[in-house]
């Protein structure tokens, strides 16, 4: 299902900008997310990445630039206009109800029904299957609350809710801070499939295994600046830390305040 | 279950579960913490034991029984609203004082201004309404804390109750259809068709339920359990519409006392409707969604506020209603019609009965069984002591143990992982 091939890019960001009063948070950012790709966000705290994340999905729009979903314009001023295109963000903090089970959790906001009456048995087969397509064998039952699972389960939940919708785009914002090694490589796996799955996911982690692991390109942000967005296999561990904490590292990143981007 | 269905992959063989997996699921639930309604049975059953125990006569007579169903509906009511409230997480201090109110309403509209009583009915389920719409957007768009918007409702509405009774003091109440709803009674052949639509529909919708899930393939409960649970409900109703169309009149001669009290079906009608409302509507769903996670219902796209403004307008309507069989059982309305402790019951029957003060968890039933045990403390004490003192002290006994059950059981469900 990968699709390198053909280089349209599923979400493409040009110029972005964002302010918070005299705060200049985003400074014309250019972003690509292909289908089937993984795209690491990586960038020290303060760097932008959160901004940039609320910006795509329409929380926290863009001041000025361009926003195009698979190569046409679009406005995205808020999380609905988001959802209506295909992306979904899973937030760090999880979003999700430990009183609920795993169905009513993936469901939530945008449940089934049939008439007035939710439709469990659909909603059910639905989630069953999704879970089933991403290869999560983790789970007992789906039927089980969600305060019971293991954090790790917890993150694949989320994770399979944000595919439940035909998705395209899948922004993941640290997904595997919290979590112990077997677990995290569980997470690592799910987040594979995706791409596998053809979607186009965009990554964000601190831990720089884990990037690795999984990213086809590697995009740092430096104080609100894109100091690079290079294929992962061009880059070693030292370089994007340098490019993390410096902006720069040898001939890459920023040289005078310019970035300079290698061709992919 | 005899053939298990497989869906087209190993990985999800389907397995339905049996007589004992259910038990033992159920026993390791109750050890998580999530103990749901045993404390309420527990306690109604030795409550019941008790009282029979220390006053065979007074206590265990048909008529008492009769009356304790009745003492029960004012604090059932409030408490079946509250359940919305509670499970947001949040508090109505005021929905006794909305009982009185609205049944003040009432009763001045039949009484002073001769209104026809369906009119005076829709008014006061009404008025219940607007107050639960005002605290409801006092809550949702300004941010105040429910506790404090509803201790100022609790205040206020005793205000309002006294200007709209009027210096008089206490209104009669002499519409002959409000007066049955706490005073009649069912004619025994009708008590036996209620039992039959009661067993029926709980029949058919378990029934119909299990068959649809192994229809489509999905782990259903087994059919023994649903059949154990079947059984046992319609033992119960039989038990009790039998016992209830016996004579129990003081006096047979005089006045005939039998069937069931006209508002056990009116109770199962709102027991039910509200059992759909919450489990089987997205509404509800969103209900328990903002009472488990509000960050996270928020993100999911639901409108929290509105959803937040809809609960307490349920529980103050439900609070009306209150308010009109009080004006019923009371033959009046009074300015102390649904104050003093009234809340406090509602609050701790809905607690007793399984609703977490802490949001996300409970059911309408629960407000029902909780409802019972306090009407059964409430009927059972002054027979055993006149003393108002101890009356107070063990009342409030038991609220606190029931609020410290809640509280252990969400720290062993959090221990465990259950909720």
């Amino acid at each position: 299902m990968t699709t390198n091939g053909d280089r349209q890019p599923a979400l493409s960001l040009r110029g972005v900008n964002k302010s918070f009063g005299a705060v200049h948070v985003l400074k014309n950012v250019d972003i690509d997310v292909y289908t089937g790709e993984v795209l690491a966000l990586v960038g020290d705290n303060g760097a932008g990445k959160s901004t940039l994340i609320k910006g795509i999905a329409g929380s926290q729009p863009f001041d000025s630039g361009f926003y195009a979903f698979e190569g046409h314009e679009q406005r995205v001023h808020s999380p609905k206009d988001a959802s209506a295109l295909g992306i979904e963000v899973v937030y760090q903090d999880l979003a999700i109800c430990d009183n609920l089970d795993v169905v009513h959790n993936m469901f939530l906001g945008r449940e089934l029904r049939s008439g007035i009456m939710l439709d469990e048995i659909t909603m059910e087969r639905q989630a069953t299957e999704t879970l089933h397509r991403l290869s999560v064998r983790t789970l007992s039952s789906v039927r089980m609350a969600v305060a019971s699972l293991s954090g790790g389960q917890r993150q694949t939940v989320a994770i399979a809710r944000a595919v439940l919708w035909n998705s395209k785009v899948v922004v993941l914002d640290e997904p595997t801070a919290a979590l112990g090694v077997a677990q995290t490589e569980q997470v690592l796996s799910l987040v594979r499939q995706l791409a596998e799955r053809g979607l186009a996911v965009i990554f964000i982690s601190h831990n720089m295994n884990d990037v690795f692991a999984v990213a086809d390109r590697i995009a740092t942000l430096y104080l609100g600046e894109l100091a690079a967005e290079l294929p992962a296999s061009e880059l070693t561990h030292t370089q994007v830390v340098e490019l993390i904490t410096a902006g720069r590292s040898g001939a890459l990143g920023l040289q005078n305040g310019e970035s300079t981007e290698v061709a992919t | 279950m005899t053939d298990a269905p497989v869906l087209d992959t190993e990985e999800l063989a389907v397995e339905q579960m049996t007589v004992k997996s259910s038990i033992r699921e159920y026993f390791a639930r109750v050890r998580g913490g999530e103990i749901g309604a045993l404390p309420a049975v527990l306690g109604l059953l030795s409550l019941v034991v008790f009282f029979t125990a220390m006053e065979p006569d007074r206590f265990a007579s048909l008529l008492n029984f009769a009356n304790l169903i009745n003492q029960s509906a004012m604090i059932v009511f409030i408490s079946m609203g509250l359940v919305f409230v509670l499970l947001l997480g949040q508090i109505d201090l005021s929905a006794g004082v909305t009982a009185g109110t609205s049944g003040a309403v009432l009763a001045v509209l039949l009484t002073n201004h001769g209104v026809a009583w369906p009119v005076a009915i829709g008014v006061c389920l009404l008025t219940g309404t607007a107050i639960g719409l005002t605290i409801g957007l006092i809550v949702a768009r300004l941010g105040v804390p429910s506790f404090v918007v509803s201790l100022a409702f609790f205040l206020g509405l005793q205000g309002v109750m006294l200007w709209v009774i009027g210096e008089g003091g206490t209104i009669p109440v002499r519409n002959d259809t409000i007066l049955s709803i706490m005073n009649a009674n069912m004619a025994p052949p009708l008590g036996w068709v209620l039992v039959v639509l009661v067993v029926g529909g709980y029949a058919a919708v378990t029934l119909a339920g299990v068959r649809n899930r192994v229809r489509h393939r999905l782990p259903a409960q087994s059919a023994t359990i649903a059949w154990f649970k079947i059984i046992s409900l319609a033992v119960l109703v039989t038990v009790v519409t039998y016992l209830l169309n016996q004579e129990r009149s003081v006096n047979p001669d005089l006045t005939s006392l039998k069937g069931l009290p006209y508002i056990v079906p009116i109770s199962i009608v709102f027991l039910v409707g509200l059992t759909f409302l919450l489990s089987r509507t997205s509404f509800g769903r969103h209900v328990y969604a903002i009472g488990g996670n509000v960050e996270a219902a928020r993100r999911a796209g639901i409108n929290v506020a509105g959803v937040q403004i809809i609960c307490f307008m349920i529980c103050s309507t439900m609070a009306a209603m209150s308010g009109i069989l009080f004006a019923s059982r009371d033959n009046s309305i009074s300015p102390s019609t649904g104050g003093s402790i009234t809340l406090l019951l509602a609050v701790g029957a809905a607690v007793i009965g399984g609703v977490s003060l802490y949001g996300g968890k409970g059911r309408v039933r629960d407000a029902m069984l909780g409802g019972l045990v306090v009407a059964t403390i409430a009927n059972g004490l002054p027979l055993i002591t006149s003393a108002s003192s101890v009356q107070f002290i063990v009342t409030a006994m038991v609220l606190l143990l029931a609020a410290a059950v809640d509280a252990l059981s969400r720290r062993r469900a959090a221990a465990t992982g259950h909720f």
